[in-house]
């Protein structure tokens, strides 16, 4: 069943097009991971769906108009997971989740026992119980990550939207925090669409890649289908080796343009 | 099983810290009703106040004329200072919240200079003869200056440029300043006579507080504690910023709108009867961040009792250095809350 529907989507920034007529339909439980150079559009195309920059085209899930929302129900259907989160280094991790409950919290409310028990529930889910307490200021990179993740995850939205989420990690934890994230879009069957810029990896935990390039898709696929060295060639300008392992997996290994071979 | 935990013991605790602050409000303003130059010895007025109360019957052995001298000429000080430095603490936070800058209250914006403009346009036009008109025209220049200003700011500040952005705003408010700043220094210029005035005005005045003046300002007070603090926890949300914000559904520009009004509208009140008294605005939410943290849920209600409690005890030292003339509030808010400030910063530090 088809629920996250994107048609000739564009967005521009004072006239100039950085997205344009983006197609895309995704069933609940697939992840769609985005990959294209610097400003070929992928966080622009994110920040769209998320209702956080204008787009003419439409975006639509399970049928509704996204723009059609008023911001707090677009927040209960989309979550979104910044580049860059900004966490205040005071808030402690328990405070930091429940900011996920705000779009069923009404503006003059406070938080319900659900909410709490929401958010109890995710800090346990994702291990962080013993950080409850702790001010975001003193955790590492990898468990700042997973608390992020556990506040779009409060914001029970069946879509989940990462903007290049392993970026801070080292090798270990962007494995971990994919991982993860693979894990809940199983048990929650939610709608994953990131963008990366590890193209191994992105070969690896999503179900299809949409490479996009100035803005335009100019392929889409499985990883064997789209991660090609002509194809990272003409679009990234680089060359790179890709190999096509037994498995499916698609390891892509840059190469010096100067080397011996 | 920690996490519920955790939620509980943060609400404890600020039930806590609410019932502290209330009991330091009661026990300062209990101090400045009861110390001044003139006036019954300072404890029989605990006494008396008792002896006011419903069911309670204590001789406190006060004369019709001591307890006159407390009910008519300390009590309206002690609640307007109570009043106004409730509202500029709390204006101050709800800036700092919404703007995410630390330096900014709604002086920032135009109030201060605007209703500075004001009163000077009120002083020169009616030349010392306020006190025959039937309405005081001072504070409602003020007001009405303090509110225009604001008013100016926001429509420059968010003309200009389809991001209302929160830069622009607190550039325009910057420059509306100036230019009111300037138009005020020019009537200054050709009104010398009433530069003593403004002088003293500018310098905040508690001195003449009257119930009058308590009833003046108390529904704006009212009205905008209320919008601000209804709004704290949106105001938290605010905190990982507007983009994060909007994603979790915080419709940004429109709780800045309101915030800022709310605010603004309270604060030319307060400054209207009280004059500039600066400092409160910024000084007592940075105390509240440093003892308790930066949640706007905790910082904005604190920093009413603590701006409350501080405005009232600066209030006490201004009657009794300098007696029978008085010390306007202004310097002596700035002489102890500056090395207070600075105690606190170093403490902090230290525990760091």
């Amino acid at each position: 069943m088809t629920s996250l529907v994107l048609r000739q989507v564009r967005v521009e920034y004072s006239g100039c097009a950085v997205v344009s007529s983006v197609d895309e339909s995704l069933a609940a439980g697939e992840w769609l991971c985005l990959i294209g150079p610097n400003g070929a559009g992928k966080s622009s195309l994110l920040r769209a769906v998320a209702g956080l920059v204008k787009y003419s085209g439409e975006i639509a899930f399970d049928g509704v108009a996204l723009d059609a929302l008023s911001a707090r129900e677009l927040a209960r259907k989309v979550a979104f997971v910044p580049q860059n989160p900004l966490l205040p280094d005071d808030m402690s991790v328990s405070e930091y989740v429940m900011l996920g409950r705000n779009p069923y919290i009404s503006t003059f409310g406070r938080e319900s026992v659900r909410d709490r028990g929401v958010v109890t529930a995710l800090v346990e889910e994702l291990s962080l119980s013993v950080y409850a307490r702790r001010p975001l200021g003193t955790l590492s990179g990898g468990e700042r990550q997973r608390v992020v993740i556990a506040r779009a995850l409060a914001q029970e939205a069946p879509v989940l939207l990462l903007d290049e989420p392993t970026s801070a990690l080292d090798l270990g934890h962007q494995q971990h925090a994919l991982e993860l994230v693979d894990q809940l879009r199983r048990r929650r069957n939610l709608v994953v669409v990131s963008a990366m810029h590890d193209l191994t990896l992105a070969g690896l935990y999503s179900d299809r890649l949409l490479l996009l390039h100035q803005g335009v898709g100019v392929a889409r696929g499985r990883a064997q289908d789209v991660l090609r060295s002509e194809t990272l060639d003409e679009f990234y300008g680089v060359s790179a080796r890709v190999i096509h392992e037994g498995d499916g997996t698609v390891v892509v290994v840059p190469q010096r343009s100067h080397g011996e071979s | 099983m920690t996490t519920s935990r955790a939620f509980d013991e943060a609400r404890g605790s600020r039930v806590r810290w609410w019932v502290l602050g209330g009991v330091s409000v009661v026990v300062v303003g209990l101090l400045g009703l009861a110390l001044g130059p003139a006036g019954p010895a300072w404890w029989r007025v605990p006494l008396a106040v008792l002896d006011r109360l419903p069911l309670v019957s204590i001789d406190s052995g006060i004369t019709d004329a001591q307890w006159n001298i407390v009910w008519q000429i300390r009590a309206p000080r002690v609640v307007l200072a109570a009043l106004i430095g409730a509202m500029l603490s709390l204006a101050g936070a709800s800036y700092q919240g919404v703007f995410r800058n630390p330096l900014v209250d709604p002086y920032l914006l135009g109030v201060a200079a605007g209703a500075g403009l004001g009163a000077t346009v009120a002083f020169s036009v009616a030349r010392g003869t306020t006190s025959t008109w039937p309405v005081d025209p001072v504070p409602l220049a003020a007001f009405a200056g303090g509110v225009v200003a604001v008013a100016l700011t926001y429509t420059v500040g968010t003309a200009f440029g389809r991001s209302r952005s929160a830069t622009t705003l607190v550039l325009a408010g910057v420059a509306v300043t100036s230019l009111a700043t300037a138009v005020q220094t020019f009537v200054l210029q050709r009104n010398n006579d009433v530069v003593r005035q403004v002088y003293s005005w500018i310098l905040g005045r508690l001195t003449s507080a009257t119930w009058g003046d308590v009833r003046l300002v108390i529904p704006y007070v009212l009205v905008s504690s209320i919008i601000l603090l209804m709004y704290r926890r949106v105001i938290d949300v605010l905190r990982v910023g507007d983009d994060e914000a909007r994603a979790l559904g915080v419709n940004v520009n429109r709780v800045r709108v309101v915030v800022v009004l709310a605010a603004t509208l309270g604060t030319s009140a307060a400054v209207a009867v009280s004059g500039l008294i600066g400092f409160v605005g910024i000084i007592v939410p940075h105390a509240i961040r440093l003892l308790m943290g930066s949640s706007n849920r905790v910082v904005l209600p604190l920093s009413m009792f603590a701006g409350s409690a501080f405005l009232i005890a600066a209030d006490i030292p201004g009657r009794l250095l300098t007696s029978p003339s008085e010390t306007p509030i202004g310097v002596v808010t700035a002489f102890f809350g500056a090395p207070f400030f600075l105690f606190l910063l170093r403490t902090r530090e230290a525990r760091q």
